[in-house]
């Protein structure tokens, strides 16, 4: 009965996003004051029934409720709680209905936190998110139900996946989804812009705390992804460019290109198009992702089952919301103006730049996640693209885009000489180039290496780090500087600006553990008797044998394993071969000890025949290797820090009073120092 | 004003290559063992342990091997589809039980049905590597001189057995 009921209040929902879609816009166009006010209530009630639906299938994964396919395809008796509950996203059609339900949170809070934005403004952006919702809800009703029953109901389900029974599980995909779905709201304020024709700087500033609140989430998945796949996968490995992470990865690249050109479209006024056009290129990529992980169309770690018939339906709605936005674009786009002028050397010029290094990256990344699909459709063949292209293509973008990011910040509005901003940054950059130079000297000693290790690369990436932290100093500094105590000086500068300095900071730390685990680590795969030793990077792995241990619905060998360093025990690893009762599949589990400047990961391959006990082990010594995703971390934190800025929370209470909400917009934006960042 | 539904355009253009890939078959990934000799190996029978099977044996026959395990979800999709074709008498299908535990496959071969003229078991998987197998079910097509004409991964479904694998093989057989 509760599924059921389930499919009946997506039904309900289903009519809701209709009319949602349909009678806001309309008001907006007629200045129907009525149909307007529809906007909030029909959002409100989405959100309920989407809900309901969601605890529906919740309630019938808790309940062990094998009648349900879905279920049934995705649970068992034997998993426990917290993973039965994340199964609900484990499969396609869950996953679907949790996008569903995170598109109508996001309606409902575009609801509940507009209340200063004009009505037809708020209108328009509800009733763009509805239609995404019609779209959504539809594709669920007609080819993919969550609700869809088994009788005579299985007697067991056929277990979750279980590289899916995972914590990482647990969180990564609502993050990511929660960040994907998030670039709708930008996407639907760009497109009420394009309706309205008023493309000027408000619509920018009233998107950018959305567009910041999205992509924080989504550097949140990503990261969580990333470390799922590092410890899970057992390879060690910490990205793997599979399809379906590009797909998440090509909108964030857009998503951090977006945050950019909405500031400078909010401050300057400039290249307002522009902006409009990302922000459709971010939410566009993010329905792309989707198409490319359900239809089928590549193969990948991920996938879902491919239904020619789903792909068909995604593709038809993929046409309709981006094709239908694009026309729009080409028509109301040409009469926004240009915006502040700028010169060749500006914060303006530098901006842009990134943003279109940053929509390079995304596209090489689209091409090459695409091109077997490309080659196949043009009777090339199958092939693909691998690892080897993307670092090709990635790292040269990077380089030039983070010496701008060093001197964006510092650079001013509008116009700057070169020879200013040259004396600016002279001692950053010959420090970082200095400590880029010696550093990897001292490594070796450091990290326990045999030998130090200097390569052009290595270089590189540190000068790259340290060029970031350097003019962050500088830029600090120059912020600082004045009189009265330092305290209240640092307290005087704004929440956003440091949000800024931490996300770069986050990039800085991002850069120093991708370069020194890709310079420094130590591998070794090796067959290890009971007994046996092996070194790697300075520590000795003494291999004690496997026992064999039961889980809740798996048994498990574990393996013991002793790491010392100079004689002295560092601590005792437990990598562990699961099989899992129901699907029979084998499951490594790499045991990983943690440290700032190294991990140690050692995982276990096969049990080798014919021995006493023998095993294939695999030993890591990754260094620095968290820094990766405390570098995630840090620039997530920069974007809450960003969006917590006082100017967006201000209006709460003045807005009463005031009688036009756009003026107490505008009245309500502190002044900004010149030089002020995002 | 051109350079504004340039957008437009490279989406259009990307679309239509989007729609030429939902049909096209991922799993259909060219193998580079089509067209060679079938890997040699010796395994014992499931349900008679004691007596043995060798791709030899097959010689002048075509025969279908199906790479199969009790653990496997897809298998049972597949199963029914076996079972018919079984029921045909076109062709030996000769079951692989992969990386499986005997009384496991038996079991499932009793209470399911047995589609296969003979089941061979690779219990540690090393027929499987040879093969190449990395995803159960396979289905490799041999024919009368013992080289692999055809290799499917996934189930073998009413719709491919229809359209690719008895045309295929009645191909074979008249050779």
């Amino acid at each position: 009965m509760i599924p059921e009921l389930g499919h009946f209040s997506l039904i309900i929902a289903l009519c809701l996003a209709m009319v949602l879609g349909v009678l806001p816009i309309l008001g907006a166009a007629r200045n129907n004051q009525v149909f307007m006010g529809f906007a909030r209530p029909l959002a409100y009630g989405q959100l309920l029934f989407v809900g309901l639906a969601f605890s529906a299938l919740a309630h019938a994964f808790m309940s062990n409720d094998f009648s349900v396919l879905y279920v049934a395809q995705h649970s068992n008796s034997q998993l426990p709680g917290q993973y039965r509950f994340a199964a609900i996203w484990g499969g396609h059609e869950g996953s679907l209905l949790l996008w569903a339900l995170f598109l109508s949170v996001w309606t409902a809070a575009v609801a509940v936190f507009s209340r200063h934005l004009p009505e037809e403004m708020v209108a328009r952006v509800l009733g763009v998110m509805g239609l995404i919702s019609v779209g959504f809800i539809l594709f669920m009703l007609f080819t993919s139900s969550p609700f869809e029953r088994l009788l005579p109901a299985a007697a067991d389900g056929r277990d979750l996946n279980p590289l899916l029974q995972d914590p990482g599980l647990v969180i990564h995909p609502p993050m990511l989804y929660m960040g994907y779905v998030g670039f709708s709201v930008a996407y639907a304020f760009a497109i009420s812009a394009l309706l309205g024709g008023k493309l000027d700087a408000t619509w920018a500033r009233w998107s950018r705390p959305w567009t910041t609140v999205a992509w924080v989430f989504m550097t949140i998945g990503i990261g969580l992804g990333s470390g799922w796949a590092y410890y899970e996968l057992g390879w060690g490995g910490w990205w793997f460019w599979d399809p379906v992470e590009n797909a998440s990865f090509m909108p964030w690249l857009l998503g951090t290109a977006l945050i950019h050109s909405l500031a400078v479209t909010e401050k300057r006024g400039a290249f307002k198009s522009w902006t409009v056009l990302l922000a459709i290129a971010a939410f566009s990529l993010s329905l792309l992702g989707t198409f490319l992980v359900r239809s089928g169309v590549l193969t990948s770690v991920h996938s879902f089952a491919a239904d020619p018939k789903r792909g068909i339906f995604i593709l038809s709605f993929l046409v309709l919301v981006i094709g239908a936005s694009l026309l729009l674009f080409a028509w109301r786009a040409p009469k926004v103006g240009l915006g502040g002028k700028f010169d060749m050397l500006s914060r303006e010029s530098l901006l842009l730049s990134n943003n279109v290094l940053l929509s390079v990256a995304s596209a090489s990344v689209f091409i090459g996640t695409l091109y077997p699909l490309f080659m196949d459709a043009l009777g090339y063949g199958k092939l693909s693209v691998g690892p080897p292209y993307f670092e090709a293509v990635f790292v040269p973008l990077m380089l030039p885009m983070v010496f701008m990011m060093g001197l964006g910040p510092l650079a001013r509005w509008k116009k700057m000489a070169v020879p200013d901003l040259a004396q600016r940054v002279k001692w950053a950059f010959a420090s970082a180039l200095v400590l880029a130079l010696l550093l990897p000297l001292l490594m070796g000693k450091f990290l326990s290496l045999e030998s130090n290790k200097w390569s052009p690369m290595i270089v590189l990436g540190l000068l790259m780090a340290f060029w970031i932290i350097a003019t962050l100093f500088v830029g600090l500094r120059q912020r600082l500087a004045g009189s009265g105590s330092l305290m209240t000086r640092i307290r005087k500068q704004s929440l956003s600006y440091y949000g800024m300095q931490l996300a770069h900071l986050g990039v800085a730390f991002f850069i120093v553990g991708v370069t020194l685990v890709k310079g420094y680590e130590t591998e070794r795969d090796v067959r290890m008797n009971v007994g046996d030793t092996v070194a790697a990077g300075g520590y000795e792995f003494r291999f004690n044998g496997v026992t064999e241990s039961e889980g809740p619905n798996y048994i498990a060998g574990v393996g013991h394993v002793t790491v010392s360093h100079d004689g002295k025990i560092v601590g005792e690893l437990t990598p562990e071969k699961r099989q899992y009762n129901v699907s029979g599949m084998p499951l490594t589990e790499a045991a990983i000890q943690t440290g700032v400047f190294r991990d140690l990961y050692v995982s276990l391959g096969e049990a080798i025949p014919e021995s006493d006990g023998a095993w294939a082990v695999r030993v890591y010594i990754k260094p620095f290797i968290d820094w990766i995703w405390a570098g995630c971390f840090l620039m997530a934190l920069g974007g809450i820090l960003a969006v917590s800025d006082r100017r967006y929370r201000i209006h709460k209470k003045p807005v009463a009073k005031v009688d036009s909400p756009v003026v107490s917009i505008q009245a309500s934006v502190p002044v900004l120092p010149e030089g002020a960042a995002s | 004003m051109m350079r504004f539904i340039l957008p437009f355009i490279i989406f259009l253009v990307l679309s239509v290559f989007l729609y030429k890939g939902l049909g096209r078959d991922t799993r259909e990934v060219p193998s580079p063992l089509v067209g060679k000799a079938a890997p040699a190996f010796v395994l014992p029978l499931l349900h008679e342990p004691a007596q043995q099977f060798s791709p030899k044996d097959m010689q002048g026959k075509v025969w279908l091997l199906n790479v199969w395990a009790s653990w496997c979800g897809a298998c049972k999709d597949e199963h029914p589809v076996l079972m018919a074709l079984a029921s045909q008498n076109i062709l030996p299908i000769v079951g692989l039980d992969y990386k499986d535990k005997r009384e496991d496959g038996e079991l499932t071969l009793k209470k399911a049905g047995d589609p296969y003229s003979l089941v061979i078991a690779d219990m540690d998987g090393r027929v499987g590597f040879d093969y190449g197998v990395y995803g159960v079910p396979e289905t490799y097509v041999i024919d009368k001189q013992g080289m692999i004409a055809y290799k499917l991964i996934g189930a073998v479904t009413a719709e491919n057995l229809r359209e690719k694998i008895l045309p295929l093989v009645a191909e074979l057989k008249a050779k």
